[in-house]
């Protein structure tokens, strides 16, 4: 899992119909430190995050789609919660 | 899932019986402002995309779900063409030049 951005929303019409129902997350995977870590993806929303919000990313295919409830679909990412306080030690920085 | 633009399209005559008659699309991944990131893939297509449309797909062993009950040995798929991206400060990105005609060019 990773801690991430919600920076976008997509509209997508015609999709699996596995997605129907999800909202569609554009997600800014982050580091510790708050700096950008690679690209934005593309999620489905198991917990109605919204644009701002720094939020759980599954990033593997079981956990994504089960957190979702459509199993043995074409999802790999989904948001799975809010994040509301990151602690670690300060030396880890 | 990953965000991106298809750009092209690959024909191959020679190829595994389960892949037999999906569409192969070359996929330009994009950032959410649709400035270029990374390299070209080539993904299966379950959403019949063309090029130059927007779309997302997913990597990995679930990018083979669509097609089941056949086992297809491909590791990306696009699963959805996207329509409109909103982001936090500039809205709505243009869904590319599309195609009018409804069906896929390639």
């Amino acid at each position: 899992m990773l801690i991430a951005r919600v920076v976008g929303e997509l509209v997508a019409t015609q999709k699996h119909a596995s997605h129907e129902g999800r909202k569609l997350l554009l997600v800014q995977p982050l580091n510790l430190d708050g700096s950008n870590r690679g690209d934005p993806v593309v999620a489905l929303d198991a917990v109605d995050a919204g644009i701002g919000d720094r939020v759980l990313l599954a990033t593997e295919g079981f956990s994504a789609m089960t957190s979702v409830g459509r199993p043995h679909s074409p999802i790999d990412m989904a948001v799975i919660g809010f994040i509301d306080r990151v602690d670690v030690i300060p030396d880890v920085l | 899932m990953y965000f991106g633009r298809v750009i092209g399209c690959v024909w191959c005559t020679a190829k595994n019986s389960s892949l037999e008659g999906m569409r192969l699309l070359v996929v330009q991944p994009l950032t959410p402002e649709l400035k270029t990131t990374g390299k070209r893939i080539v993904c299966t297509d379950c959403t019949g995309a063309g090029a130059g449309e927007l779309v997302y797909w997913v990597r990995g062993r679930e990018a083979s779900f669509p097609f089941l009950p056949v086992e297809a040995p491909t590791d990306t798929c696009i699963v959805g063409i996207v329509d409109r991206v909103h982001l936090r400060a500039a809205e709505a990105s243009p869904a590319g030049p599309g195609n009018s005609s409804g069906h896929p060019p390639c």
